[in-house]
């Protein structure tokens, strides 16, 4: 199962280091990691997509929450929260489906940044699942490079973690 | 102030009396400071990985962080074993490296190892000190951290040039403040009250200890507990001697190489409280099977360890000390009829039970039991790993007061000696017996010369059975088809070692005279060894 970790830690040398550490140890496979400082300079967020089961991800809460630098852990309920990535993705691109590449990209809102003779490239910020199907309409024009974020999340409602 | 004055200054405040180390290049500074500093005593080891057991034996004798200083590079990943030992038995521990240079930092100069990076999976947290006016404050958080919530090694890794460099009107922090460490003290009021509700209703309850009684120091709220409420105990390894042998809740060690009747206390249990235990495989080989059955309740000041190995039913986060003493307030209990006293019976069974005697050398278990027959009451037993370990468990009687170490959670054979060296730093006065195999032995002698210059008294005692004899009594047993590789070949004359070292020795090889060379061994004024030679074949089963 695709999990959810939001995690506040001391903005410091290291602690990246640590934190990914604990999960190679137990073997898990990150998915997807972002790490971005948030309003207090001193703090960090990190946000990190794993597979694994409950009782696994329990340990790893609990093992996270053990690092002296890391001030919060929680695990995000599966609809409580937004989620969002960004995908910058370049594609062949001739005059003759150029036409077509934009129609699907103002269908989904990706925003074009670039554009060659031969290429285009979009940019596009939606769940992680919306941008796999867009990245995947766009798999028969030939893509040439992907770089995604990883996913960011923030819990609805007034609360914060 | 330059920052190698700055350190031992904190160190000082932090009240830190002893200091194992080696020397390198790049902790002169630091030599130069603690020359200036005679109030703290100083022992130099053979080897930067027993400076870690030093500071281990050290640690569990006195209750305070045991402290080493190594040189970068060599010296700093010799340390690693000796911090992951202490890391697995959660003794609370400031190693202190030096570094080279911050300034050349990641070009891989001569010595430059990335020390924190490579102790991040066994220790409870590190430094990198980029700036001497930090010192007072890491030193003051590496003692909090170290020492309280669940205890662990803390490594301050200090560049040479950190060191040399001048802080002008240091700032000394009054107190600690880390926003993201804030351990449980006080058990929960509810699941103290749910805990209490399930241990009154049960009729069979036993009581697993583990080291973490001895952490909290919570020994007397345990007996306290357990003899009000008449509940067996059972104890991990490194719960081992929290109860005289002959206590009558004592019901002995559980686990794969423990006592019949405390594993058959175990199964017979309807309730089972671990205080103080990981529950890890040694002790309790699948913890699944209980849980299906009958409830249990976990203290532990580590809430990563609950649930980690069992799913407990009520679990209590804290400072085990305050949860006995919580529980005790709620009332008093008495289990079913005859439950303590049929575990009683296994257990005396097993006191009486007579070792195998198989000629050819002397029987480790009876050996044991005069052994520890002879031993004052205060001796500190530090047994090492292996068959000699496992005989030491079994047989060897401990009373009121006397205090067995050993390296339960990594098994770090060599552990004993060096451990000893510690207990006496900490306890001069304390009797001290190691207790430890031909190949241990083999591993930690160096550091007879350490005992010699520091003058202790330790009484050592080597199994010899030319042979790494668990590892052989393993290969023995199915799947495998016979020893290999475990043949101690051109071992020297262990004797003449001791000689070497100006030491007496006196070496037993079979049953008959064991009194009288125990006698005259442990009567001896001086540190001295004692060879027991032992048949190769002779098995933890014996
Ligand atoms: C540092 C280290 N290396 C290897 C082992 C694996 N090991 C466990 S017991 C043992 C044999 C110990 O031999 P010895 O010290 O002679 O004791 P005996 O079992 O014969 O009593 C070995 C090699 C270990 N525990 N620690």
């Amino acid at each position: 199962m695709q999990q959810t970790l939001s995690v506040l830690v001391e903005n410091q040398a290291g602690i990246l280091n640590r934190v990914t550490g604990l999960f190679s140890r137990r073997a898990f496979n990150i998915e997807s990691l972002a790490v971005g400082v948030t309003d207090d300079p001193s703090i960090s967020r990190i946000t990190i997509r794993v597979d694994s089961g409950n009782n696994v991800l329990e340990q790893v809460e609990k093992q996270l929450n053990k690092l002296v630098e890391v001030i919060k852990v929680r695990a995000q309920e599966e609809t409580r929260y937004i989620g969002r990535e960004l995908m910058l993705i370049k594609v062949n691109a001739s005059t003759k489906t150029r036409g077509e590449i934009a129609a699907i990209a103002e269908i989904v809102g990706a925003k074009v940044d670039d554009l060659t003779p031969t290429s285009m490239t979009l940019e596009l910020s939606d769940t992680t699942e919306r941008l796999d199907a867009f990245q995947a309409m766009m798999r028969p024009f030939s893509i040439l490079e992907v770089a995604r974020t990883g996913l960011i999340a923030l819990q609805t409602g007034g609360g914060k973690l | 102030m330059n920052g190698a004055e700055l350190l031992v200054e904190a160190l000082k405040r932090e009240h830190v009396t002893h200091i194992f180390g080696y020397a390198g290049a790049t902790i002169c500074a630091i030599a130069e400071a603690l020359k200036a500093a005679p109030e703290l005593a100083y022992t130099l080891v053979r080897t930067e990985q027993n400076a870690g057991h030093m500071a281990s034996g050290y640690a569990r004798m006195s209750g305070e962080v045991g402290v080493c200083i190594v040189t970068s590079g060599p010296g700093a990943t010799n340390l690693i074993t000796g911090i992951a030992t202490a890391y697995m038995d959660s003794i609370p521990m400031v190693a202190i490296t030096g570094q080279v240079p911050s300034y050349l930092l990641g070009r891989d100069i001569f010595q430059e190892v990335d020390i924190t990076g490579a102790v991040a999976p066994f220790s409870k947290h590190s430094y990198l000190v980029k700036n001497a006016r930090d010192l007072p404050r890491v030193v003051k958080e590496a003692f909090y951290l170290a020492s309280t919530g669940r205890p662990g090694p803390v490594l301050i890794d200090v560049p040479s040039d950190v060191q040399k460099q001048e802080v002008e009107s240091p700032q000394w922090p009054e107190a600690v403040s880390i926003r993201g460490y804030r351990p449980s003290v006080q058990g929960n009021g509810m699941q103290i009250r749910r805990a209490w509700e399930t241990i009154a209703r049960s009729r069979r309850p036993v009581l697993c200890a583990g080291g973490g009684i001895f952490l909290a120091g919570a020994e007397a709220a345990l007996e306290e507990f357990a003899t009000r409420n008449s509940i067996p105990v059972v104890t991990t390894m490194m719960g081992l001697s929290l109860l005289p042998t002959d206590h009558p809740l004592n019901i002995g060690m559980v686990g794969s190489h423990g006592s019949p009747a405390a594993n058959r206390a175990l199964a017979q249990a309807d309730l089972l409280i671990f205080a103080g235990a990981r529950v890890a495989d040694r002790a309790i080989c699948e913890p699944d099977q209980f849980r299906s059955r009958i409830p249990i309740i976990h203290m532990d000041v580590d809430p990563a360890e609950i649930g980690k190995n069992v799913q407990a039913t009520i679990p209590i986060v804290g400072d085990v000390r305050h949860i006995l003493r919580q529980l005790l307030e709620q009332g008093v209990c008495q289990p079913e009829e005859g439950w303590l006293s049929g575990l009683q019976a296994l257990r005396r069974a097993d006191l009486d039970h007579a070792p195998r005697e198989r000629g050819g050398g002397v029987t480790p278990g009876r050996f044991l039991r005069l052994l520890g027959e002879r031993l004052p009451a205060d001796t500190a037993v530090c047994a090492d790993v292996g068959q000699n370990l496992i005989w030491t468990c079994r047989y060897l009687p401990m009373q009121e007061g006397t205090r067995f170490l050993t390296s339960g959670g990594l098994g770090t054979m060599g552990y004993s000696l060096p451990a000893a060296v510690g207990v006496k730093a900490a306890q001069p006065e304390r009797n001290t017996v190691v207790i430890c195999g031909d190949g241990s032995f083999q591993m930690s002698f160096p550091e007879l010369a350490t005992i010699r210059a520091e003058q202790m008294n330790i009484k050592i005692i080597v199994f010899q059975n030319q042979v790494l004899g668990l590892v052989r009594q393993y290969q023995t047993q199915q799947p495998y088809t016979g020893p290999y590789g475990v043949d101690l070949d051109g071992s020297p004359d262990f004797q003449t070692i001791a000689a070497a070292y100006g030491m007496d020795s006196y070496c037993l090889g079979s049953d008959e005279k064991a009194e009288a060379v125990l006698d005259a061994f442990l009567s001896n004024a001086g540190s001295s060894l004692l060879i027991v030679r032992v048949h190769p074949e002779c098995s933890t089963n014996d």
